[in-house]
């Protein structure tokens, strides 16, 4: 019934800006004055850009992969341009990828040539109410590369080959309308069809597979089933929140599916996306001379039939972080998570399982020479696998077009079977230069 | 009539009197302080300028930023106030976002909008002494300091400046010893301001190259931040510089962030 009230809303939200296109600067649809509109509507696009070469070469051989991780050129493109009161908005990369196997055209994962970040129309059809339709990146939450109620596209398989970190964040077919009063706003997020993260699979970073007990990966690649079909398998995200004498509270509801294989069907061998819930909160506010936060989030699992034995169970997650400043433009930050899985009423998923998992992390960012060479220095250590991955990245702006990138990606475990330990062979050091337009 | 001349009379004197005792006795020097806070940081209801910023190393390589900057007091007297900053180049920064809600007696709010993640970070800002964007300009030469900090001296006041020097309360929190400030007598400008490091020795000079009376208000339309040490500097152009915009309150908001008001920004 919500999702039925938030499409008819967002399906309303398109009415007042169609009339206040046609009495905007719009331009009449004579034939004869085409070719000035065409000249008008061009000239006023507000276009900028980047190009990057990037190349990645692994620490250690990886039977299942090639030596280098990445080793690509990128171009992308972005365009603005105001139509009436609406904004129109678009950002589109093309790469090559000499590592990947595949070059056709496609939308999204990293097989592909093209990567549609962003292709969205913006309005305001009320005085308290923003539109924006179409493909876009969207985030929320309080985490630090760490997400409880953000439960938009990641793209793991950037994040940890070692593309720039703008990746982590993959786009997807939005709606989303936000409701803005005195105290409290509202965002709507409808997507009409389920996205997935892009999660490892195999085909770039080997995995653990615990059906083998050992790593796996290309060409061995995990096959999922993906919920499908428009206005069906889709998701909703709603977050409510305020700021109250500088303190930032809010509440969040997801309903959709795990975003990464949360479930298997035994009779295919593949994976699956379960239903899933997820209910949380969060807060974050000036503190002990910094910037404090904590978010919660319980992921409830909906599939719980002893059909779907290998379903995730049931997880309270929790998420607190702090940030400082010590002057001189150094800036440390820590975190502690903690997921905890709950017993569902359906089996069990192995008793081996560790039922809770901590992640603690530190951030070290240093700046130096007028803030034009940057030391980036991001840990995750969990206590509980014994394993974490360390990101350090130098970066130098030699102007304001050309900016070089010395980038480590390091995953240390004592084993293969633990989070971050599985992904010891994909360790990593990479080179890089971005020119922007 | 006569008594209404003379009513007139006496109020406009009882109105020139304090100015007149002012100048027979000196002028204190927290009412030039303050003076000199509200010329610089508050004047008008809300400002909107565009400013270009020009970073030159030692060996005169320029670095450039363009920012759109809408400030907007909240309350009467100078105290808090709200900052949103749109920038619109070099191109790796365009469309970031930089908001600041000014607080009297304790740290500023602020937050950064990143728009290629769609991510609001909130950022610790209990440093005001660090470079604002890579530039020879602090965070607190951008938004203010609070007056309250440093102890004041009237130095001299011979010719058309008043001389005022400034030392802080609390030593440890900043990165100077003390500074200087030459403040117009007749527009409260601070026309230039010298600080010395630790040591004593000059560190950062400011001067206002050029100033322009606009909308009523003496208004600092070039400015240059030099550092003596590194033998950097940062130039500074103000171009369309309006006051008394209209700015609405809810523009120094999360919503804002994400959707540029767009009107204010042109």
């Amino acid at each position: 019934m919500l999702r039925w009230l938030c499409i008819f809303i967002l399906i309303a939200g398109f009415a007042p800006p169609t009339f206040a296109l046609s009495d905007g600067d719009l331009p009449s649809s004579h034939m004869a004055e085409g070719k000035d509109w065409w000249r008008d509507f061009t000239a006023q696009i507000d276009m900028s850009g980047f190009t990057e070469t990037r190349v990645a070469v692994r620490l250690q051989g990886d039977q299942f992969q090639k030596p280098f991780s990445l080793a690509e050129t990128r171009f992308q493109f972005e365009a603005e341009r105001e139509l009436g009161a609406a904004t129109l908005n678009l950002t589109a990369d093309v790469y090559f990828d000499a590592v990947s196997d595949q070059h056709e055209f496609g939308f999204d994962g990293d097989a592909h040539i093209f990567d549609l970040r962003q292709a969205t129309i913006e309005f305001s059809p009320l005085d308290f109410m923003d539109v924006k339709l179409g493909r876009q990146v969207l985030t929320w939450g309080t985490g630090d590369l760490l997400f409880i109620n953000d439960l938009f596209p990641k793209d793991w398989r950037a994040f940890l080959l070692g593309r720039d970190d703008e990746y982590l964040k993959a786009p997807t077919q939005a709606m989303k309308a936000s409701f803005y009063f005195d105290r409290l706003s509202l965002d709507v997020v409808y997507v009409p069809e389920f996205v997935t993260d892009r999660f490892v699979n195999g085909s770039r970073i080997s995995y653990f597979d615990p059906k083998t007990g050992d790593l796996n990966g290309r060409p061995d690649v995990v096959t999922t089933i993906k919920p499908e079909g428009w206005l069906e398998k889709d998701e909703l995200s709603l977050r409510l929140f305020g700021t109250f004498a500088s303190v930032e509270v809010a509440a969040y509801y997801y309903d959709g599916y795990w975003k990464s294989p949360g479930g298997s069907d035994i009779s295919l061998g593949v994976g699956t996306f379960p239903r899933l819930k997820v209910y949380g909160s969060s807060v974050r506010s000036a503190i002990w001379g910094g910037i404090g936060s904590a978010e919660i989030g319980y992921y409830d699992g909906q599939d719980r039939s002893s059909m779907a034995p290998f379903n995730r169970n049931d997880e309270v997650r929790f998420l607190a972080g702090y940030e400082r400043d010590l002057g001189g433009d150094l800036t440390i930050a820590f975190q502690y998570n903690f997921e905890r899985k709950l017993r569902s009423s359906a089996l069990s998923t192995g008793a081996s399982e560790q039922r809770t998992h901590h992640v603690i992390t530190q951030r070290i960012t240093k700046q130096l020479w007028q803030q034009t060479f940057t030391f980036s220095l991001f840990n995750f250590y969990s206590p509980s696998g014994n394993d974490g991955h360390l990101r350090l990245k130098l970066s130098y702006k030699i102007n304001d077009a050309v900016k070089l990138e010395s980038g480590f990606n390091f995953f240390y475990g004592r084993t293969d079977e633990t989070f971050f330990g599985q992904f010891q062979k994909a360790s990593n050091v990479s080179a890089a230069m971005k020119v922007s337009f | 009539m006569k008594t209404a001349v003379l009513i007139f009379g006496l109020g406009l004197a009882a109105l020139l009197l304090p100015a007149q005792m002012a100048v027979a006795e000196a002028p204190d020097v927290a009412e030039i302080v303050a003076k000199a806070n509200h010329t610089v940081f508050y004047q008008g209801p809300d400002q909107k300028a565009r400013v270009d910023m020009r970073i030159i190393d030692k060996q005169g390589r320029i670095r450039k930023r363009q920012l759109t900057l809408l400030r907007r007091n909240f309350g009467d007297a100078d105290g808090e106030q709200k900052y949103y900053v749109y920038f619109s180049k070099p191109a790796d920064v365009k469309k970031l976002v930089f908001m600041a809600w000014k607080n009297i007696g304790r740290d500023d709010d602020r937050w950064l909008y990143l728009p290629a993640l769609d991510l609001v970070k909130r950022i610790s800002a209990s440093d005001g002494r660090t470079s604002f964007v890579g530039s020879n300009f602090f965070y607190e030469d951008v938004s203010g300091r609070e007056t309250e900090e440093d102890t004041h001296t009237l130095l001299s006041e011979d010719g058309d400046f008043f001389v005022v020097e400034s030392k802080p309360k609390r030593a440890g929190d900043v990165e100077f010893s003390s500074y200087k400030n030459w403040v117009d007598k007749s527009t409260y400008l601070p026309m230039k301001t010298e600080y010395r490091d630790k040591a004593g020795n000059l560190h950062r000079v400011y001067t206002a190259v050029t100033v322009e009376v606009i909308g009523g208000f003496p208004t600092v339309v070039d400015a240059i931040m030099e550092n003596k040490i590194t033998g950097g500097r940062t130039e500074l152009h103000y171009s369309d510089v309006v006051y008394a915009v209209g700015l609405p309150k809810n523009i120094y908001t999360e919503r804002f962030l994400r959707k540029l008001p767009r009107k204010y920004l042109k």
